[in-house]
């Protein structure tokens, strides 16, 4: 095994596992908050800025053996609203419409009476949308639940935005399309000089990092 | 940049006021000692006011909605030119037409509009977003409820822009503060009436924030609206609080078209709940 080689199983140890793990995160995440809410089914869709579709990425509840993996449009429903519009929205007593969460209620025969959504946040970008369904009746809602919702939806857009990051260096270490490939290229190349030329390599790319106006390294 | 921003072609006036020009800014009828609600909406149905949904659309046959003075669609062209036609889809989200619902029930005859600027597609949605509001401005409302925000920062130049023509131009702009702790646009803006939610259930209880950015808080949970197919539900969030505002907003205007958005706010001021508007 070459010195490349190492370089790149070791970056990819650091980003392989990681897919799961994020999703094993965003399912807990989904858990906790039916959970909290005493609800019947959450879930997290993530969009999918090429197809303009919204995925279903976690679901717990009702739905959670199909669900994951559905597609459909960004622009519509509930969820569209939520995500392009950026506001978090709470739903109930609906009478049982089949317009109603038709992208839940197509798939699965199963039609919620309400819904809480929020989008998920990172810096300016809407990366999904954080939805629970069918809170229990008993309680009327209120302004806290809100703001409960808004805190699930900001841990949520946190784990998104790291599955995001990991995907991207995985497609990096695949020698895929990415912008950035040459700059894994260039890591392992320097990486595999022998040491002499290895110790000048990584001094021109300390240069050239100063160069681009890279923040020094602490 | 725009018409409607720069008002094109407008010769500048020196901003000063000679002598012999008082009498020609004497206000067209006087504000009684203590402004009241009686005074400020009392008898009045919102008839004249003309109201604009910019939203998802709106369900124009539901029974709360009650018709439609028009209804266009926003989207960008190829050449992200803006291309406004004759909305056929209706609401395709139910958010549109649960606003209208609110404002209908607050303000039963004045005129309502939609302008659709979601749902042609996500990308590029901010965009759709300006143009609906630059064309909502051009048209001349008398209240604009938009219950929607943007993150979008490269955006807030424009809006800002925007929400000073339409302020100018005495257009009210009501939006929606944001529920989550994020910047947004246009509600943070001054020359807007920005509004937040409550818990109590009367629709005419709305508070005077005086920690802004947030100039009010309206009724926004567990409200009961229009929804898809003529239906009903029960709904939470800022976004429901809005149309209360532009509800009351449309009520005052219609009684009183004279108020300059500057003036509204002062009558809104001193009727809310918790100033002189609670006895």
């Amino acid at each position: 095994m070459t010195d490349n080689d190492d370089l790149r199983a070791a970056v990819a140890a650091g980003v392989t596992g990681s897919e799961e793990a994020f999703r094993a995160l965003l399912g807990a995440i989904v858990e906790v908050a039916r959970s909290i809410f005493g609800a019947k089914a959450s879930s997290i869709l993530l969009l999918d800025e090429e197809a303009e579709e919204l995925v279903f990425a976690a679901v717990v509840g009702e739905g959670e053996e199909t669900l994951v993996g559905m597609r459909f449009p960004a622009g519509t429903g509930i969820a569209g609203w939520v995500l392009a519009t950026r506001t978090p929205l709470v739903i109930e007593d609906v009478d049982k419409d089949p317009r109603f969460a038709s992208d839940v209620a197509e798939d699965t025969g199963y039609v919620p009476s309400g819904l809480m959504a929020a989008p998920l946040l990172f810096d300016e970008r809407a990366l999904g949308v954080l939805e629970v369904l069918d809170r229990p009746e008993r309680s009327l809602f209120s302004l806290q639940e809100m703001e409960l919702l808004g805190l699930f939806a900001n841990q949520a857009a946190i784990a998104v935005d790291l599955l995001l990051r990991a995907r991207a260096a995985e497609r990096i270490l695949d020698g895929g399309e990415g912008e950035l490939s040459v700059v894994a290229r260039l890591a392992a190349s320097v990486n595999a000089l022998e040491d002499r030329r290895r110790v000048a390599g990584l001094e021109l790319l300390r240069n050239l990092a100063e160069t681009l106006g890279a923040p020094p390294q602490l | 940049m725009t018409e409607v921003a720069a008002h094109a072609g407008e010769s500048l006036p020196a901003w000063s006021l000679p002598k012999d020009a008082v009498e020609r800014i004497s206000l067209p009828g006087q504000w009684p000692d203590r402004v009241t609600r009686e005074w400020a909406w009392g008898s009045s149905t919102g008839a004249g006011a003309r109201v604009c949904i910019l939203d998802s659309g709106v369900e124009a046959n539901h029974p709360l909605v009650g018709g439609l003075e028009s209804t266009v669609a926003i989207s960008l062209g190829e050449n992200e030119e803006v291309v406004v036609t004759e909305d056929e889809e209706g609401d395709l989200s139910g958010h549109g037409t649960a606003c209208a619902g609110i404002v209908r029930a607050l303000a039963p005859a004045c005129s309502l509009s939609s302008v659709r600027v979601l749902g042609a597609g996500f990308t590029g949605s901010g965009g759709v977003l300006l143009a609906g509001l630059r064309y909502a401005v051009e048209q001349g409302f008398d209240v604009i409820n938009m219950s929607l925000s943007t993150t979008k920062k490269p955006f807030a130049a424009v809006l800002h822009e925007l929400a000073d023509s339409a302020y100018f131009r005495r257009t009210v702009l009501v939006a929606s503060a944001h529920n989550m702790p994020v910047e947004s646009y246009p509600w943070r803006f001054s020359s807007v009436i920005s509004v937040g939610s409550h818990e109590e259930p009367d629709p005419f209880t709305f508070f005077y924030n005086p920690s802004p950015p947030v100039e009010f808080f309206g009724r926004g949970v567990n409200v009961e609206v229009a929804w898809l197919g003529g239906r009903s539900a029960a709904v939470s969030g800022n976004s429901f609080a809005t149309p209360h505002l532009a509800g009351i907003c449309a009520l005052v205007l219609a009684k009183h078209p004279e108020l300059t958005p500057f003036q509204l706010k002062s009558v809104l001021y001193l009727t809310a709940t918790n100033v002189g508007g609670g006895t």
